[in-house]
């Protein structure tokens, strides 16, 4: 048991680490370590310019997608190599929050169901940040509950013809392609009847329309198609068959290893370590104290989870579902932590201007932050079915639309 | 990063597990919960035989040698099968202070009694209520001989031995405790046993009167030794108790499997997936941080007195949680005798205050990482 590298892992961190030490924007280091929880901004810097610029320096000298293949703008590197880099990379990582969903699971789709010319021609652009992708599931109607989605393809001759909305897509304001999952036949079981595409997002009848979160930011957006046409090569896996395209793309979404999840524990450590409470420290008071070391437990439990993970990797193994216990544990926690450093300050806490907020204000956007958190990518419900179902082997949830055509399925609850 | 037990370490839980399963069956554990023998002495008999009880007692004292990393997989297990034996005592509090603080001479006459299963020790640390501390401590040595009374000890009433913390000092510091070996069969021991919420496990009152007393380790030094004893047994009790916790989320999960109510297997309704995910999801947190105790108690690492703590805390979060609701999942039938929920349910209470409650551990942790952040 120990937390050592093996001779090729070492010898590749080397590597990493000096190129990044050589090459990283260091100006943004400071700003991008204190960054709050899902929002990087730069002051004086348009992020996504820097983000782009620090992608296409990785693109170009290899250290871009280390897992794609090299003939997509990757490297061909093992899961394991992957870490390491993420590791290395550190607080610069945050920059690539905007590709993550292009490179997770939009890049993986198209390998699986583009073909070779396609690939060829889209995804290194991809992978070098040039060209941002998004992807276009979620709908008012359809969330945890994808296949449930309406927007309409229909075909015309070569083309199709599409009609409908998509709601929380992320980056949609700012990418260059997307993937669409569409109805292509309302007649059957809602499973049955979607098809995959892939679109350029400045096709006519695309309109995207930013969302004012709960926090206040517009990191999301609502996509309209009207009478948008995409012709048939960009369709992605057979006609109907999109559900099992869109299980590829979900099944990349796994949790990525390594990078470690936010907990907001640290921050609280350290806060309470400077407050004065009216009688004292607050790391000298007790009922602080307990609380400050239930949330250690599960901050340390969480990561030494993530070491265990990556040994596997190390060995070769795949991650399993058995990963999805980091956004469950984290996405609650960083929502307590946040109340609770907020309790500690009393009516102050309620302020969020940098001058007036303790630790310029990280607390109360963690705060207003943190709901998305235990929604997006899975809401706590789901990420419970997924371990109660896939690790524990208890039955599947009861699905009453299963094999009802989805133009019969209720579309209310109380009439 | 290798961040696991090894191959063959994993061979050993195996062949724990399997000596287990057939020696420690649940009916074998009833034995002692009703009452018919203090503690399983075939069952002590054959896990001397097995090697487990010296496991991580050197070669040269009648051990196996293998080391700490073995020791834990074998606790896991131990807690897994809820083994009504004095392990615990014996060996992560004795076997460990003997280890620490043992001359030469006292190594080469206790640990191989250890080993061999003809000597059970305990620690004698408690006076009635509270959390270890130098200043609870009243039991005094003094001319070689000891006074006073301790309570509870564990296993105190079926041992041959317990290393006992007396007070050989006045001036309220750490530096008034010193330990020593007491042999309780001897002249001036007073043993009552205490009932207690574990029935598998007794607990006992010791009073002694003039008892003889050998020292163990310097004069002055005892409580930096107790804390070393309790940081150590602190891991390897935590992995006692994530062995429990895995086997009452097994149990919860089974259950839910078979039982039919409205027509469907009570593990389809969603409050009962998402109450058997929560237990699997402390399991594995607490069986992390256990991961990361084992790796600083096998290295003595300077890290272990903070990773110690998380993974006390944790694991005894993990095991109380999955065993009170491993009642919740069984119904009805879970709060019958005859189910054995109730067995993980007492333990999992009973070995949450065993070492010092909850609340110490938390206090102690955070103690620890102030200091580590101040350094």
């Amino acid at each position: 048991m120990n937390f050592d590298d093996t001779p090729q892992e070492a010898a590749f961190r080397a590597e990493a680490k000096a190129w990044i030490a050589a090459n990283a924007p260091k100006q943004y280091e400071e700003e991008l370590r204190k960054a709050s929880l899902g929002r990087v901004q730069l002051k004086g810097a348009n992020i996504l310019e820097v983000a782009k610029a620090w992608q296409k320096k990785k693109a170009d000298a290899g250290w871009a997608c280390l897992h794609w293949p090299k003939e997509y703008g990757g490297r061909g590197s093992s899961p394991i190599e992957r870490v390491i880099w993420q590791q290395e990379e550190g607080p610069f990582g945050r920059l690539s929050s905007m590709f993550i969903i292009g490179h997770g699971m939009c890049g993986p789709t198209m390998m699986a169901f583009a073909g070779e010319e396609q690939k060829r021609k889209y995804l290194p652009p991809l992978a070098s940040g040039e060209k941002v992708w998004c992807q276009l599931f979620s709908e008012p109607a359809g969330g945890s509950d994808v296949a449930g989605l309406r927007t309409r393809a229909e075909k015309q001759g070569d083309e199709w013809v599409i009609n409908g909305q998509k709601i929380w897509t992320s980056g949609a304001h700012y990418s260059d392609y997307g993937i669409l999952l569409t109805r292509t036949d309302p007649n059957v079981a809602k499973h049955k009847g979607l098809t995959m595409f892939f679109l350029d997002m400045k096709s006519p009848g695309v309109e995207v329309r930013p969302i004012k979160q709960a926090s206040g930011a517009s990191d999301f957006n609502e996509v309209y198609f009207t009478d948008v046409r995409i012709p048939d090569s960009q369709r992605l896996g057979n006609v109907n068959d999109g559900w099992n395209v869109s299980l590829t793309t979900l099944m990349n979404e796994r949790m990525s290893i390594g990078a470690g999840v936010a907990t907001g524990f640290p921050e609280l450590f350290d806060f309470c370590n400077s407050l004065m409470l009216e009688d004292g420290p607050a790391i000298e008071n007790r009922a602080v104290r307990a609380k400050l070391a239930n949330w250690a437990v599960k901050a340390s439990g969480l990561k030494y989870t993530s070491m265990r993970a990556i040994s596997a990797l190390s060995r070769g193994e795949r991650p399993g579902p058995e990963n999805s216990i980091g956004k469950l544990v984290a996405g609650s926690m960083i929502q307590d932590v946040a109340t609770y450093a907020l309790d500690l300050q009393g009516a102050a806490g309620a302020l969020t201007g940098p001058e007036d907020a303790e630790v310029a204000g990280k607390f109360q956007a963690m705060l207003l932050r943190a709901p998305g958190t235990r929604v997006e990518g899975g809401t706590d419900e789901i990420m419970r079915n997924i371990i109660a179902e896939r690790v524990l082997g208890l039955p599947g949830d009861i699905r009453v639309d299963k094999d009802v055509p989805f133009n019969k399925i209720p579309t209310k609850g109380r009439a | 990063m290798n961040f696991d037990f090894s191959d063959e370490q994993k061979q050993m839980r195996d062949e724990a597990r399997k000596f287990l399963s057939e020696q420690c069956p649940p009916k074998a554990v009833r034995e002692v919960l009703d009452g018919k023998a203090p503690y399983d002495k075939a069952l002590w008999k054959g896990l001397a035989e097995m090697g487990f009880l010296g496991v991580a007692i050197p070669e040269q004292f009648g051990g196996a040698g293998a080391g700490h990393l073995e020791l834990c997989v074998i606790a896991e297990e131990m807690g897994r099968a809820l083994a009504p034996v004095p392990f615990s005592s014996t060996v992560y509090l004795a076997a460990e202070a003997i280890l620490i603080a043992g001359s030469d001479a006292q190594k080469q006459k206790w640990l191989p009694k250890i080993a061999s299963g003809d000597a059970i020790g305990t620690l004698a640390l408690f006076e009635g209520k509270g959390n270890p501390s130098p200043k609870a401590i009243k039991v005094a040595a003094n001319g070689g001989v000891l006074n006073g009374v301790k309570k509870p000890v564990a296993d105190g009433a079926i041992a041959d031995f317990a290393v006992v913390a007396a007070r050989t000092g006045s001036s309220g510091r750490e530096s008034d405790i010193s330990l020593f070996i007491v042999d309780l069969k001897a002249g001036g021991v007073e043993v009552k046993s205490l009932t207690n919420i574990d029935l598998t496990r007794g607990q006992a009152e010791i009073t002694f009167k003039d008892a003889k007393a050998e020292p163990l380790g310097a004069a002055g030094e005892g409580w930096g030794v107790i804390t070393q004893v309790l940081d150590r047994a602190a891991v390897l009790t935590a992995f006692e108790q994530v062995g429990g916790a895995d086997r009452a989320l097994e149990m919860g999960r089974d259950y839910a499997l078979d039982r039919i109510a409205f027509g469907r297997p009570i593990g389809s309704f969603q409050a009962v997936k998402h109450m058997l995910a929560d237990m699997y999801v402390s399991a594995t947190l607490a069986r992390s941080n256990c991961y990361y105790g084992a790796w600083a108690l096998s290295t003595n690492a300077g890290e272990l007195p903070e990773a110690a703590a998380a993974a006390r805390i944790s694991a005894t979060q993990a095991f109380q949680h999955c065993a009170k609701n491993n009642i919740q999942v069984h119904g009805g039938m879970g709060f019958t005798w005859e189910f054995d929920c109730h067995m993980y349910y007492r333990r999992a209470n009973a070995v949450a205050l065993g070492l010092g409650s909850p609340s110490y551990w938390e206090d102690a942790l955070i103690d620890r990482m102030r200091k580590k952040n101040a350094a």
